[in-house]
């Protein structure tokens, strides 16, 4: 029943994406295509700063995938919340948070997030209503599950919005929450980015039906919809669907993202896995900011030095918040002690 | 200015590598993502992608070049407009700050010595001299939930059987009544799940108690009790707290093996982030729970079923807690410090009137809190008595007694007449047979033959 909706609204919207006028303003896709680009310049940013050392650890960047988090950004409400596994930065910017204080957090300063004591994996604002920054692999699930049973218990006109892998849909804790998202009719939407691999391992070779993730909510009267994760306006489209169903109390919504990830897993990552070639097929044919630069140059919504006035502001944050993390002092010792306890 | 390309850090760990191949040359014009070269690892060959756009102006390490260190220049690129007249004012060697992922340096000169890793030390306990009423550990256990839930509408019970059932040994008995079934929660049998959905509400603010039918089952759950409970306020930078409870019976039953007997006390205190509690008395039962209900930090609350149905005196009103973190001397002696916890306390008081009739006037100390530990109340105790036997029900090993052997070789070792001696569970799985498993637990006759060893009284 969902399946068959959800597989025609995919039809379709690929057309409609090609064909019919877009339905954005001039400001939103100029909003949208600024977001992409600030998360594709930090994450370069990023990943040039741990190759010189300067952040540590395990460091995942979410280059390919940043029409995703913007997309479903542009749907939410006010009082939605968001939280993802340990590929968080893009989700972090995209919920507003500050690029300086994300910065400083992955170099380990006093002026992160997390004031250096959490890492790439770890920050949160309750600010901006990100609640994390998850290390443990599907552990986001459960814990944006009770997020949506939260706001269902304080009677708020909210829903929770939790990322998550392919990979990670695999795990037990997943289901142990669709189940009782549905039972109790919970405002949760789960945005299942498929990127292909968990870790070096495809999704063929790891998941049963793996060509229909957004069907794994169907024994429990989940609706899921696949979405071409590359296409902004696609995206923001099938979210506004999904949190409407779960903000008007018809309880959870599975959203499949179709996406790819241009970089490792993490940065050690030698991606022996795939080709080179599959790496720049999709670069090439289906980038997200390629699409949407194409496409607002081909409706004259901006002309190309507008696009490079944008792409010099966006190099400039990223620039500044490179150097605020590299100039933010360490923590103090003395933070070592400190908030283990309230 | 030109853009010079350094070789990078490649994983956490390296600091050089080999430069295996060029993948573009001198003269070449590259975009961001371009892959540069291809480099060589101690693990694997990685690919060098370009971050910025430009012209290859010149490659400074050739390829094929061996130990080449993190962060130094590998070829310079040109910007628009540049030529290759402007390299000469690049740097050509390695800058200094080369090390990759900043080294940890050994803290001791730096970081603050002593640090206080524990909570704060408890309040004073006050005393109770109002009226009491006789009740059992269960039904002071509803009494503090339904007084709390009173009290605060972000307060809430879940677990499996809690509500319509009225709790799998009825703790929980007439919540649903009184608060209805937003506040009092039956969950399917999903620890794993409703455990992280716990926390998830705990973070957005709210109170969960959640009730494991027993705590064997939370080993289902236990990544979410220590990392997504305990970590995160530090992980925040204490921005988000899990005020959450985590309550049910610990330890052994009767007669369910090994798979339903086993004590947690020692996995939890081990945690950073938690406080532990597992009380004895339905009074320090009612007050703790009410306690670690209101405490802003994820608390492990031990009970035991075989305490459930015992009843002791209870301080007959609903404002009266006892401190997190505070022992309580249950029977002062001068001649030895027995300490114990749960169920262990009763054998304890049960081995000291067997030690009094032998002439040795044993103090025993209910620990109550076993993180944050009470070592000043522990620590004087000793000093009294000079001889210390510590009694848990679980396994010796890495156990409650190990730490509290610790703290008095660590602040009392000079007044120490004996060695410590410990009680605990004998190291194996909990047999069903009746009579195996009663050779399984400690017994107050374990209790007194330790007490008379210290005491040199064989």
């Amino acid at each position: 029943m969902a399946s068959s909706k959800a597989a025609a609204s995919r039809a379709g919207s690929k057309r409609k994406a090609a064909a019919a006028p877009i339905k954005a303003s001039v400001e939103e896709l100029q909003k949208y295509y600024r977001d992409m680009l600030l998360i594709r310049r930090f994450e370069e940013k990023a990943g040039q700063m741990y190759g010189m050392g300067l952040i540590g650890g395990f460091c995942h960047l979410y280059i390919g995938q940043e029409a995703v988090v913007v997309g479903v950004q542009a749907a939410m409400g006010p009082l939605d919340t968001v939280l993802t596994s340990y590929r968080d930065h893009a989700h972090m910017l995209a919920c507003g948070m500050d690029p300086k204080g994300v910065m400083a957090e992955l170099t380990g300063r006093s002026g992160g997030y997390s004031k250096g004591k959490g890492g790439s994996m770890h920050m949160f604002s309750h600010e901006e209503r990100f609640y994390g920054g998850h290390g443990i692999v599907a552990a986001q699930v459960p814990i944006g599950t009770g997020l949506a049973f939260a706001h269902r218990y304080l009677e708020e006109d909210a829903v929770s919005v939790t990322y998550l892998g392919d990979g990670a849909l695999n795990q037990g804790q997943v289901y142990e929450s669709f189940n009782m998202s549905a039972l109790w009719s919970l405002p949760a939407v789960y945005v299942i980015e498929n990127n292909k691999y968990g870790m070096g391992t495809s999704i063929e070779r790891s998941s049963a039906k793996s060509t229909e993730l957004y069907h794994r909510g169907q024994a429990y009267g989940i609706p899921g919809i696949q979405v071409d994760g590359m296409d902004v306006l696609a995206v923001r489209e099938a979210a506004e669907k999904a949190l409407g169903h779960a903000r008007s109390g018809k309880g959870p919504f599975i959203m499949e993202m179709m996406t790819y990830r241009y970089r490792g897993h993490s940065m050690s990552d030698p991606a022996k896995y795939r080709s080179k070639e599959e790496v720049q097929k999709v670069r090439q044919e289906r980038d997200p900011i390629e699409r949407l630069r194409g496409i607002m140059i081909e409706r004259k919504v901006m002309d190309e030095d507008h696009l490079k006035a944008l792409d010099k502001e966006v190099k400039a944050i990223v620039s500044e918040a490179a150097d605020f993390a590299q100039t933010s002092p360490e923590p103090d010792p003395a933070e070592l002690y400190t908030e283990v306890y309230v | 200015m030109p853009i010079d390309i350094l070789m990078p850090a490649l994983s956490p760990t390296m600091t050089e590598g080999k430069l295996a191949k060029w993948l573009k040359q001198e003269g070449d014009e590259v975009t961001s993502g371009d892959i540069l070269a291809e480099i060589e690892t101690d693990k694997a060959t990685m690919e060098v992608e370009a971050v910025d756009e430009g012209v290859i102006g010149k490659i400074m390490v050739a390829e094929g070049t061996e130990e080449v260190p993190v962060n130094q220049v590998i070829a310079v690129l040109l910007e628009d407009g540049e030529d290759a007249s402007a390299i000469s004012a690049a740097p050509a060697a390695a800058p200094a700050a080369a090390a990759p992922a900043p080294a940890v340096e050994a803290p001791a000169a730096a970081a603050p010595a002593g640090a206080p890793p524990m909570a704060a030390p408890a309040p004073a306990e006050p005393e109770w001299t109002g009226a009491t009423i006789t009740q059992t550990v269960r039904e002071a256990l509803r009494d503090a939930m339904a007084e709390e839930m009173r009290a605060n509408e972000r307060v809430f019970l879940m677990g499996e059987e809690v509500a319509e059932y009225q709790g799998a040994y009825k703790v929980s008995q007439g919540l649903l009544d009184e608060f209805g079934a937003k506040r009092v929660v039956d969950t399917p049998i999903t620890e794993h799940g409703f455990a992280g959905l716990g926390v998830g509400a705990a973070m957005y603010g709210l109170k969960p108690i959640v009730e494991f039918m027993t705590f064997n089952f939370a080993m289902q759950a236990i990544d979410h009790i220590i990392n997504s409970a305990a970590k995160t306020h530090y992980m925040s930078g204490g921005q988000i707290t899990s005020p959450i409870v985590f309550r049910g019976p610990n330890g052994a039953a009767a007669r369910v093996a090994a798979q339903h007997s086993q004590c947690y006390a020692s996995w939890y205190s081990h945690i950073p982030g938690l406080k532990v509690v597992s009380p004895y008395s339905a009074a320090d039962a009612k007050g703790l729970l009410k306690s670690a209900i209101r405490d802003d930090n994820p608390v492990i609350f031990l009970e035991n079923e075989i305490l459930y149905g015992q009843s002791f005196d209870v301080p007959d009103s609903p404002d009266w807690t006892v401190p997190i973190g505070k022992a309580k001397v249950v029977r002062p002696g001068k001649d030895v410090t027995i300490t114990a916890f749960s169920i262990m306390v009763g054998k304890a008081l049960e081995a000291a009137e067997q030690l009094a009739a032998d002439g040795i006037d044993a103090e025993v100390i209910d620990l109550r809190s076993l993180r944050p530990l009470d070592s000043e109340t522990i620590v004087a105790s000793v000093q009294k008595t000079n001889r210390l036997v510590t009694c848990e029900e679980g396994w010796g090993y890495s156990g409650i007694g190990s730490e509290v052997a610790s703290v008095v070789m660590e602040q009392a070792f000079d007044w120490l007449d004996a060695p410590v001696k410990r009680i605990y569970g004998v190291d194996v799985p909990m047999p069903y047979a009746a009579n195996l498993e009663v050779l399984a637990l400690p017994q107050a006759s374990h209790i007194v033959d330790g007490a008379k060893e210290v005491c040199y009284r064989g």
